[in-house]
């Protein structure tokens, strides 16, 4: 197989004024944008870019199941299809859904299950969709934050919404947020998702090497992100519904006007 | 896609006595919330593979066999072996497993397990090298799942486990464009032992190796792995709930005695 010329790998992932190589400190959060309702066909939608993140979530439902046999007499079902677009990493990506997308889809889903009220909408499925556009290390958890957002944006009735973030490890330091390069060079990954109110955890995973009180520590580190851009979820929405109350009160003015 | 499973045909008033006992610190089949199903190992069943054990967790069976063959290296590690682990949740297993393509259940077992391996660096890939960028040993590990009883994970890490260290692979060298035996044989070189220990909160109790019937009644999972020296090395949660972070905590500290326990008899029972 022929392979292009890999990125270089960073000689240091902090430097020695204890900044990461894209300038964060060690408990920083990258850049974030959070959109919704652009798309025109969905019933709801999402888009977020965390770092180089771009990831586009559609909502569609509840509607009918089909095929009919998988719906369930006393719930709605949720399907999620988490997928990367072949051009969004380094190296391009088979399109057809790899044994890491099955498994994001799955744990996914299970972090966004506690929160919607499915037990409304019987017999029917709420369909989500992922893309990932281009992705940057921490997407299954910038999705997870877009995916509750455009179920928001659907109006689906909801508990509260889920955010997600990753810790890592990287040369011995425990780091919020961890960007492509420093997953892959670095010691550790745990991606957690919380529902803040209910105190409950949703999604957590872990690959690499900690110790008991180094988990203890990015655990809590992570916790504590997540109560940030759920803050962050909740300004996006409110913006949204202020703008349709503006034009909602601009169309009365010139109602009266007329 | 990723669907919501549908619920198992379990009579309410089973799920209630499971609920109700586990509620009480009991659990169905009389163990306490801490302990383990009756563990037995048995390896190289397989004469046939590299390596084999059959784990029994109380009824719940797993038979992991490795295969080691030779093959091409990946591009970016050109100076590592590979090492590829699938799982198969085979029919005759479960009422509810079907022949087919793998199922989500089947993938994310495969993904714990090899995480497990893969991150606590339990196989020296480097060893598996004969030919930098050209040839190099590829590992399969093989997980049989056989009879479903509840808390796969477990069982497939252990047998996983057991297997590995019972391999024996003849000793090869590559000779001009072929790959010879040069005879005898030699142990799969291993650095660590990773023990998977699953944990499963029912109504709002925290136990550890759920059985199916309280598998079918539990809010969500965590599966903990620990490593030879007490630290982590993969988690995964699962389940339609959630856990609180405090339960996450208790979890992970109880996890590394369980595991150490458990790793004590695979290592007996692998080296006979």
């Amino acid at each position: 197989m022929n392979k292009l010329p890999e990125p270089k790998q960073p000689e240091k992932l902090i430097d020695d004024k204890g900044l990461r190589i894209d300038g964060r400190r060690l408990d920083e959060l990258r850049p974030i944008k959070l959109e919704v309702g652009l798309l025109d066909k969905a019933d709801g939608s999402a888009y977020i870019e965390q770092g180089k993140n771009k990831i586009l979530v559609a909502v569609y439902g509840p509607r009918e199941a089909h095929p009919k046999h998988i719906a369930m007499p006393e719930r709605a079902v949720i399907r999620c299809r988490y997928h990367m677009a072949p051009f969004s990493v380094d190296e391009r990506k088979n399109p057809a859904p790899s044994r890491r997308e099955m498994e994001l889809s799955k744990v996914i889903r299970e972090s966004l299950e506690p929160v919607v009220l499915t037990d409304l909408y019987p017999r029917t499925t709420i369909d989500l969709f992922i893309e990932v556009l281009q992705s940057d290390g921490g997407s299954r958890c910038a999705g997870i934050t877009a995916a509750s957002l455009a179920l928001a944006d659907a109006g689906i009735p909801m508990k509260e919404m889920v955010a997600a973030c990753a810790v890592g490890k990287i040369e011995g330091k425990l780091a919020l947020d961890l960007s492509d390069a420093e997953d892959k060079y670095g010691e550790a990954d745990i991606p957690v998702a919380l529902v803040p109110n209910a105190g409950l955890v949703t999604l957590l995973q872990m690959d690499g090497h900690l110790t008991l009180s180094e988990f203890e520590q990015g655990f809590t580190m992570a916790l504590e992100a997540c109560k940030t851009l759920n803050a962050m979820q909740r300004e996006v929405l409110k913006k949204k519904y202020a703008t349709i109350k503006e034009a909602a009160e601009e169309r009365e003015e010139a109602e009266v006007v007329a | 896609m990723s669907a919501t499973p549908q619920l198992p045909p379990v009579a309410k008033l089973e799920q209630k006595t499971v609920i109700d006992l586990v509620a009480k610190g009991k659990r169905i089949d009389e163990r306490g919330p801490e302990s383990y199903r009756p563990i037995q190992i048995q390896v190289g069943l397989i004469e046939k593979a590299n390596g084999s054990a059959q784990v029994h967790l109380g009824k719940s069976k797993v038979l992991a066999g490795i295969k080691v063959q030779i093959g091409t290296p990946f591009p970016d590690t050109p100076d590592e072996g590979v090492l590829t682990v699938n799982a198969e949740l085979v029919p005759l297993a479960s009422p509810s497993f079907e022949a087919g393509p793998p199922s989500e259940a089947a993938i994310e077992l495969s993904r714990v397990v090899d995480r497990g391996i893969r991150e606590s660096k339990a196989l020296d890939m480097k060893s598996l090298v004969l030919q930098k960028g050209k040839t190099v040993q590829v590992v399969y590990v093989d997980i049989y799942v056989l009879d479903h009883d509840g808390n796969l994970i477990d069982a497939a890490s252990m047998a996983a486990l057991a297997a590995l260290v019972n391999s024996k692979v003849s000793k090869m060298e590559v000779k001009g464009d072929e790959v010879i035996n040069k005879g005898g044989h030699h142990q799969l070189p291993l650095n660590n032992y990773p023990v998977a220990v699953t944990f499963a909160k029912v109504d709002r109790t925290i136990i550890v190796d759920p059985s199916l019937e309280e598998e079918q009644v539990m809010n969500a999972r965590l599966t903990v792995t620990i490593d030879k020296n007490g630290d982590i090395c993969a988690m995964q949660k699962g389940g339609l709930y959630g856990f609180t972070p405090d339960e996450v905590r208790k979890a992970v500290h109880m996890a590394v005695g369980k595991a150490a326990e458990n790793r004590a008899r695979i290592m007996a029972a692998a080296k006979g």
